[in-house]
């Protein structure tokens, strides 16, 4: 009896130490898909062969790739336990033996050292399991301590080769993260790859931090940050930690967004009184004020060809999304539809608008298409918001809520596939997809 | 054993604790920075009515004590009956010269983060031009605007969007 007692006690011992030890650990970003695609492509990403010296990674690039393939819903891999062969070369691939299995596409790969000497070579073939022939036959090289993102490429340039479109999974992502309540609160801006890998916190405060907006070189951030009591914009190198701050005036500050070449950002400030679109030259460092209105104009978004900036307003009553040349002039209204649109993230080729729709108590992230002039709703609710495009306008990220706690989650431009990434504390909001970095 | 047990002990009361803790629960408004006046013994309490009197910053009664306004959802029209707050605090300015407050404009969580600062900073200019219509002047006002960012509450129902959208007076010299 006592003996029992005390197993329990051990038992619970045990599980709360994992408690506390998950709680301290670094918040890692979980994925898991919410909606599958019943039409996703059956692929098997077979076990790299490692030929470099020293143990292989825990995370093998083949799990790794197969993990990309997955997320983006458009793929099935295999598990690699359900493989009945492990080919690592062409002659070794028994077409007919993955045909039975239901295998559309097969990688292989073998991982070396560069006869430099320095970092990694990923040497992979892509098969058509029907066709019997290569689709891709590529060598990888990245630098010591690169293996991973290696891996992100190998993925990006398979997704490419079977979907037309370049993959994304080589980029990464920023957010914010709010822990604890009233004077404990705490926000974190946080950089993590696509996959969720690796988060680091750029910067920390006590006051909030919100807005995050890449470079298009994807090297630094724009963001706002009331570390100084008021609305205020930074722009902070992602890799060095070096920071300029670039508003902080009366009124609001906000809302920067690099444009499309990186010579000018975008901002809202408030400084005659109410939120006003402003343009900065970021050489100059002067500004040029582009719209004019008694009424909140707020987060600007560029046109890929940087030539007009979208942004919300509630000139109309309530707000909506309007276009207005860069140089200023008369804003011409973009979306006709719902009672509240807002945030509007622009895809990469300018055809479609992913805003915040909100419709009584439910927000929810739409897609407007400019030229059919038409909304589709792409998530259920009920807090949606934040939308940002993938740079090869695949997926959009968002913000929603799940019970009381802000979570992130991505959804395939198409509304079919939505991917949720949780943090395991915390608020998690405010995400911004980064572009290609090259 | 025995230390086995305890550790077990200490670690559900500090994980119950830690539970409690994540529970919402309303944030404590930030009281004023400005020091307390100086308490002077008197046999009568002060006037309630009496705006020029710093003492009713901590008088119940008055409605120098009443620091926060709250407004109907997507709007910055100080309801009829916050008018009379505003008023109060306008008198208290004209009559201390070297008072200066931050009006604090917050919205709830429905919208997005920068309309919302938008919202917040149309809610603190609303308060800010009722108190300089009042007596308060231009130098002794500053609006910051929050936008939902500083919430009091944070569950998503009616009841807890209605507290956070408010403007909250902070006085930051009396």
């Amino acid at each position: 009896m006592i003996d029992n007692v005390r197993k329990h006690a051990y038992r619970l011992l045990a599980f709360l130490l994992l408690l506390v030890t998950a709680g301290a650990a670094q918040a890692q970003l979980q994925i898991e898909i919410i909606d599958g695609n019943p039409s996703a492509l059956p692929i098997a990403v077979v076990p790299f062969q490692w030929m470099e010296a020293g143990p292989p990674p825990i995370d093998t690039v083949d799990q790794i790739v197969s993990g990309d393939l997955y997320r983006s819903g458009l793929f099935d891999p295999m598990a690699t336990e359900d493989m009945a062969e492990k080919p690592v070369d062409q002659e070794g691939i028994r077409f007919g033996t993955w045909r039975l299995m239901k295998v559309d596409y097969v990688v292989i790969g073998k991982i070396r050292t560069p006869a430099d000497g320095q970092g990694h070579e990923i040497v992979y073939q892509l098969f058509d399991v029907h066709k019997q022939e290569a689709v891709l036959s590529r060598i990888t090289t990245v630098g010591p301590g690169d293996l991973r993102f290696g891996a992100h490429r190998v993925a990006d340039s398979i997704y490419e080769a079977l979907t037309g479109v370049p993959g994304a999974f080589s980029t990464r992502i920023a957010y914010v993260t709010s822990t604890g309540l009233g004077k404990d609160q705490r926000f974190e801006l946080v950089v993590a790859d696509a996959d969720g890998f690796g988060p680091q916190s750029i910067v920390g405060s006590p006051e909030p931090l919100l807005s995050p907006s890449w470079s298009p070189d994807g090297r630094k951030l724009a963001y706002v940050s009331f570390e100084q009591g008021n609305s205020a914009i930074y722009m902070q190198d992602v890799s060095t930690g070096a920071r300029e701050l670039l508003s902080s005036g009366k009124g609001i500050n906000g809302a920067p967004a690099f444009s499309p070449d990186g010579r000018k950002m975008a901002m809202t400030l408030s400084r005659t009184g109410n939120p006003e679109i402003y343009i900065r030259d970021m050489a100059t460092g002067r500004t040029q004020q582009i719209t004019q209105h008694w009424s909140i104009d707020t987060e600007p978004a560029w046109s890929p060809d940087g030539r007009s900036v979208y942004f919300t307003s509630d000139r109309g009553g309530r707000p909506q999304i309007y276009k207005v040349p860069v140089t200023g002039g008369s804003p011409e209204r973009v979306t006709l539809e719902g009672e509240y649109n807002a945030r509007a993230s622009i895809a990469p080729d300018g055809r479609k608008i992913a805003v915040a729709q909100g419709r009584g108590n439910e927000y929810r992230i739409a897609v407007w298409d400019i030229e059919a002039e038409r909304f589709t709703v792409l998530t259920p609710g009920r807090l949606d918001e934040s939308p940002s495009f993938a740079p090869n306008g695949s997926m959009i990220l968002y913000a929603t809520r799940e019970g009381d706690r802000g979570v992130l989650s991505a959804v395939s431009a198409d509304g079919n596939v939505r991917t949720r990434l949780i943090l395991s504390e915390g608020d998690v909001r405010e995400p911004a997809w980064s572009p290609v970095i090259r | 054993m025995k230390s086995a047990w305890r550790l077990t002990l200490v670690l559900i009361i500090a994980f119950t604790f830690a539970a409690c803790k994540s529970t919402p629960e309303p944030v404590e408004a930030p009281e004023p920075v400005a020091e307390k006046p100086p308490v002077v013994e008197t046999a009568a309490a002060p006037d309630a009515r009496d705006y020029t009197d710093a003492r009713n910053f901590d008088n119940p009664e008055s409605l120098l004590s009443k620091r926060v306004i709250y407004f109907d959802f997507d709007k910055s029209t100080i309801r009829p009956e916050y008018r009379g707050i505003v008023q109060a605090h306008a008198a208290y300015l004209a009559s201390a010269g070297s008072a200066r407050m931050t009006l604090e404009g917050h919205a709830d969580e429905r919208g997005t983060r920068e309309y919302n600062l938008g919202l917040g900073e149309r809610r603190g200019n609303a308060v800010s031009g009722l108190m300089s219509a009042q007596g308060g002047r231009g130098n002794q006002l500053t609006v910051v605007s929050y936008g939902e960012e500083r919430p009091t509450c944070r569950v998503s129902d009616d009841e807890c969007w209605s507290m956070n959208r408010r403007v909250e007076i902070v006085y930051t010299a009396k």
